[in-house]
C-alpha cells in the first residue's frame, strides 16, 4: 500500500496584509551621494508658488503680528476683549498651545531616539524645529499678554540698583525659567544633530553666502571618528536629559493654572493632564507638517512615506486615548465631589451658551481619532492623517478656551459675571499662525528637514534576511 | 469634644491670627445702595471714568462697587438681596500677593495692609485672577491721559495731589485711603503718640450717609469697629471664609 505524502498546508498571506519589505524607507536604500543630493536640491528649488505663499505670509505677519500689536502696546489691553472677570483671554490660551506644540517635537525625537524606533529617522528634524518656532510664538504671546510690555525685562533676574529681583514664589516666573531653559535646551538639541548635515550641505555648495553660512553653523565638523564619537556621546546626553525638562516645562505650564485659588483650576490632575494634552496637539501638528513636507518639498515623497504616517497614527491614537483618561478624571472628580463652584463651572461649559465649544472639543479630541486612525489603510492616507491632526488641534485649542476665558467667566462673585467677546486677539492669533508657517518655510530653504545621515545610518544597519522561505527585517547593532 | 481634642499642639492658626491693624465693618442692614462711597471713592483715589462702552464691557475701575443680587429670578416672587458693598478685603493671607512675579502686590507688615506698587507693575493680571473677590481693576486703556481725552484737561483739576494717577496697563484696588493713614500717623508721630481711633476715616465710610461702614483700628478692643461687631454677634462674618484668606473687613449680614 503505498503512502503518500502530503505537503503541510502553506500558510496563505492576507493580500491585504502582505506588505513589501521595499516599501520602508530602511530596506529602499539609495547611494549616499545621490540621497545627499536629492536633500541638497530640495533646498534650492523654489517655485513661484513658494515665493507667493511666502509673500502673503509675510504680509499677514506685517499687519496682524506687527501693526495690530503696536495699536495694541499704543492703546492698551483694551482694544482686545479681555474684561473682568476675564482677565487672561486667548493670549493665554496661544501661550499653552504654541508651548503644547513645541512639546511633541522634543517626544518624539527623544522618546523615539532613546527607545530606538527605528521609523522615526526621517523625521526627527521636522519636529524638533517645531518646537523651537513653537516657543518663539509662545514667548511672542507670553509679551503680547502683558500690560505693560515695554518692562519685560523686569522679569528677568538682572541685577539693578533697587535690588528688586523677580519674586519667585510667582508660578509666572517658574513659567518664564522653564520657558527659557526649554528653549535653549530644545534649540541646543535641534542643533546637535544638525551638525553632519550642515557639513554635508556645505561640502556640497559652491561659494556664496551659503556656504559662509554652512561653514559657520556646521563648527569645522569633518567626520572623524572623534568627531562623531563626540556628537553620539553629546546627543546621548541631551535626549535623555530632555526628556524629564519636557515634562516638567509643561506640568509648570499647568501650575499657572492649578496654582490659583479658582474653582475649576485648582486641580491636582493639572500637571500630567496638561502634559498629555500638549503631546495631543503636537503629535497631531507633526502629522500635518508631515503632509505639508511631503507634498510640497521636492523628493520628499522618498523620505516621508505612509509607514511613517502610520507611527505617527498610531501615536496620536495612543495620546488621544491618554488624554480622553486624563479629561475624564479631571471632569469626574469635581462633579462627583458635587463642589458649588466646580459644578456651576461644569454646567456653564456643557449648557451655557458656549456650549458649542464643548462638544467640539469632545468630538475632535476623541471621537474623530478613535474613529479614523484604528484603520491601517486609513493611517497611511497622508491627507486623512493631515485632516485629523488639523481637528486634534482645533480640539486641543477649544479646551485651552474653554479652561482659560470660559473657566474664568464664572468665579465666586456672581455679580462680576461676564462673557467674553475677543477683538485685537483673533487678529494676533492669525498673525502667530502665518508666523510659525512663515518661519518652518524660510528654515525648509536653509537647514535640511530631513536628517540625511539618519536616515542613511538606518540604512546601513538594516538588512533583509532569508530565513526558511521568509523574508525577515534585521537590524544590526548600532552603538 | 473637639475643643478637648488637642492633635499634638495643632491649633487653628487662622483663629490666632485675627489680629490686624486697620479694620472695616459693613452693616448690610443700614447700606441704601445709595453709591455714595463709590462717588467719594473715585473722587478721593483718582479713579478714572472708563465711559460706558467699556464700562458696559466689564471695565468699570471702582474700587469699591455696590453687589446687588437677586434671590429668585421667577419674575413675580423677586426677591433682592441686601445691598453689598464690595471693596479689597485686605486679606492677611492674600491670594493676589505671592502670585505677582514683580512683587508690585506686595504686603505692608507695619500696617497688615494688601499693597499694590503701580510703577512695578507689569500687567500680568495674575492677582486679579487669584483674588476671589474680584475687587481688583485694571487700566485697560489710558484713561486718565488729556493728551488722549482733551474733556478731562478741566476734570483734572480735581484730582487728589495726595494719590498718583495711573497709566496704562497697571492694576489696582483699594487702598484704604493710605494716604489718609499715613497723614493721620505723621501727625500723631509730630505729637509723640499712636493714632487714635476715630481721628480720621476712609472716603467712603466718611461719605456713607446711613453710616453703614465704620472703619477703625482692629488692634484696639475699645475702637468703634470691635464695638460694632460685638454689639451684633450673631450677624458678623467674612466672605468667602472657607478660603482662610482672613479678610479684615467684617460684614453685618442683613434682614437677619
Amino acid at each position: 500500500m503505498a503512502t503518500y505524502a502530503r505537503p503541510l498546508a502553506q500558510p496563505q498571506p492576507h493580500a491585504e496584509e502582505h506588505e513589501d519589505p521595499r516599501e520602508h524607507l530602511m530596506h529602499d536604500p539609495r547611494p549616499r551621494g545621490e540621497m545627499n543630493a536629492m536633500i541638497m536640491e530640495s533646498m534650492h528649488v523654489t517655485s513661484w508658488k513658494f515665493w507667493m505663499v511666502t509673500g502673503i505670509l509675510t504680509l499677514i505677519v506685517i499687519t496682524c503680528v506687527g501693526y495690530a500689536w503696536y495699536y495694541m502696546i499704543m492703546q492698551g489691553l483694551g482694544v482686545a476683549g479681555v474684561n473682568r472677570p476675564v482677565f487672561w483671554g486667548i493670549f493665554l490660551v496661544n501661550v499653552v498651545f504654541w508651548i503644547g506644540i513645541s512639546h511633541a517635537g522634543t517626544f518624539i525625537s527623544a522618546i523615539l531616539r532613546v527607545l530606538k524606533v527605528e521609523s522615526r529617522r526621517p523625521f526627527t528634524r521636522a519636529a524638533e524645529l517645531m518646537t523651537t518656532f513653537g516657543l518663539v510664538q509662545a514667548g511672542f504671546s507670553v509679551f503680547m499678554h502683558m500690560g505693560r510690555v515695554w518692562l519685560s525685562y523686569w522679569l528677568f533676574p538682572i541685577p539693578n540698583e533697587r535690588r528688586i529681583w523677580p519674586d519667585f514664589h510667582s508660578p509666572l516666573m517658574w513659567d518664564f525659567m522653564a520657558i527659557t531653559t526649554y528653549l535653549l535646551c530644545s534649540t541646543m538639541y535641534l542643533f546637535l544633530p544638525l551638525i553632519p548635515d550642515l557639513a554635508m550641505a556645505r561640502d556640497r555648495t559652491e561659494g556664496g553666502w551659503r556656504k559662509t553660512f554652512y561653514s559657520i553653523l556646521s563648527l569645522g565638523f569633518r567626520g572623524t571618528e572623534g568627531e562623531w564619537k563626540n556628537l553620539t556621546t553629546a546627543m546621548n546626553i541631551f535626549a535623555f536629559a530632555i526628556i524629564p525638562v519636557m515634562f516638567s516645562v509643561h506640568t509648570i505650564v499647568s501650575w499657572d493654572f492649578a496654582m490659583a485659588q479658582r474653582p475649576g483650576w485648582s486641580s491636582t490632575v493639572f500637571g500630567p493632564y496638561f502634559v498629555i494634552g500638549a503631546l495631543h496637539s503636537g503629535m497631531a501638528a507633526v502629522a500635518i507638517v508631515l503632509f505639508l513636507l511631503r507634498s510640497t518639498m521636492k523628493n520628499y515623497k522618498y523620505f516621508i512615506r505612509p509607514e511613517h504616517f502610520d507611527t505617527m497614527g498610531r501615536l496620536m491614537l495612543m495620546v488621544s486615548m491618554a488624554w480622553a483618561y486624563f479629561y475624564f478624571n479631571d471632569y469626574l472628580v469635581p462633579w462627583y465631589g458635587g463642589g458649588k463652584w466646580e459644578k456651576l463651572i461644569q454646567e456653564f461649559t456643557e449648557k451655557g451658551p458656549l456650549a458649542p465649544l464643548w462638544y467640539t472639543m469632545l468630538i475632535c479630541n476623541i471621537a474623530v481619532p478613535w474613529l479614523i486612525l484604528w484603520n491601517k489603510n486609513w493611517r497611511r492616507t497622508p491627507w486623512l492623517l493631515a485632516i485629523t491632526g488639523l481637528l486634534i488641534n482645533v480640539g486641543m485649542w477649544l479646551e485651552r478656551y474653554i479652561i482659560i476665558p470660559e473657566g474664568l467667566t464664572i468665579n465666586r462673585m456672581p455679580f462680576t459675571w461676564r462673557l467674553y467677546v475677543p477683538h485685537v486677539e483673533i487678529a494676533l492669533t492669525i498673525g502667530l499662525f502665518a508666523l510659525f508657517m512663515l518661519l518652518y518655510m524660510l528654515a525648509s530653504r536653509l537647514i535640511p528637514l530631513v536628517p540625511v545621515w539618519e536616515v542613511q545610518e538606518g540604512q546601513e544597519a538594516h538588512i533583509i534576511r532569508k530565513i526558511g522561505k521568509a523574508e525577515v527585517s534585521t537590524l544590526s547593532d548600532l552603538e | 469634644m473637639a475643643a478637648e481634642l488637642e492633635l499634638a499642639g495643632f491649633t487653628n492658626q487662622s483663629e490666632q491670627e485675627l489680629g490686624g491693624r486697620w479694620g472695616m465693618v459693613i452693616d448690610q442692614d443700614l447700606c441704601t445702595g445709595c453709591q455714595a462711597c463709590v462717588a467719594a471713592c473715585s473722587m478721593e483715589n483718582n479713579v478714572p471714568f472708563v465711559g460706558e462702552v467699556d464700562a458696559a464691557y466689564g471695565r468699570t475701575m471702582h474700587w469699591i462697587r455696590i453687589e446687588r443680587l437677586w434671590d429668585s429670578m421667577d419674575y413675580p416672587n423677586v426677591k433682592m438681596t441686601s445691598f453689598q458693598p464690595l471693596l479689597c478685603q485686605q486679606c492677611h493671607n492674600a491670594p493676589c500677593e505671592p502670585v505677582c512675579p514683580v512683587y508690585a502686590a506686595v504686603h505692608s507688615m507695619s500696617e497688615d495692609l494688601n499693597l499694590q506698587v503701580y510703577n512695578r507693575c507689569v500687567g500680568t493680571r495674575y492677582c486679579a485672577n487669584n483674588c476671589p473677590y474680584q475687587v481688583r481693576v485694571f487700566n485697560w486703556r489710558d484713561y486718565t491721559d488729556a493728551r488722549i481725552h482733551p474733556e478731562l484737561t478741566t476734570l483734572q483739576n480735581q484730582l487728589n495731589p495726595d494719590v498718583t494717577v495711573r497709566r496704562r496697563g497697571v492694576m489696582e484696588k483699594c487702598t484704604f485711603c493710605i494716604q489718609r493713614i499715613h497723614k493721620a500717623e505723621d501727625k500723631a508721630k509730630s505729637e509723640g503718640r499712636e493714632v487714635r481711633d476715630g481721628e480720621f476715616t476712609t472716603a467712603c465710610a466718611q461719605a456713607c450717609p446711613a453710616n453703614a461702614i465704620t472703619f477703625g483700628r482692629l488692634d484696639d478692643p475699645e475702637s468703634e469697629v470691635n464695638k460694632t461687631v460685638a454689639a451684633n454677634p450673631s450677624r458678623d462674618n467674612h466672605l468667602l471664609e472657607e478660603l482662610s484668606t482672613l479678610p479684615r473687613i467684617t460684614y453685618l449680614a442683613g434682614g437677619v
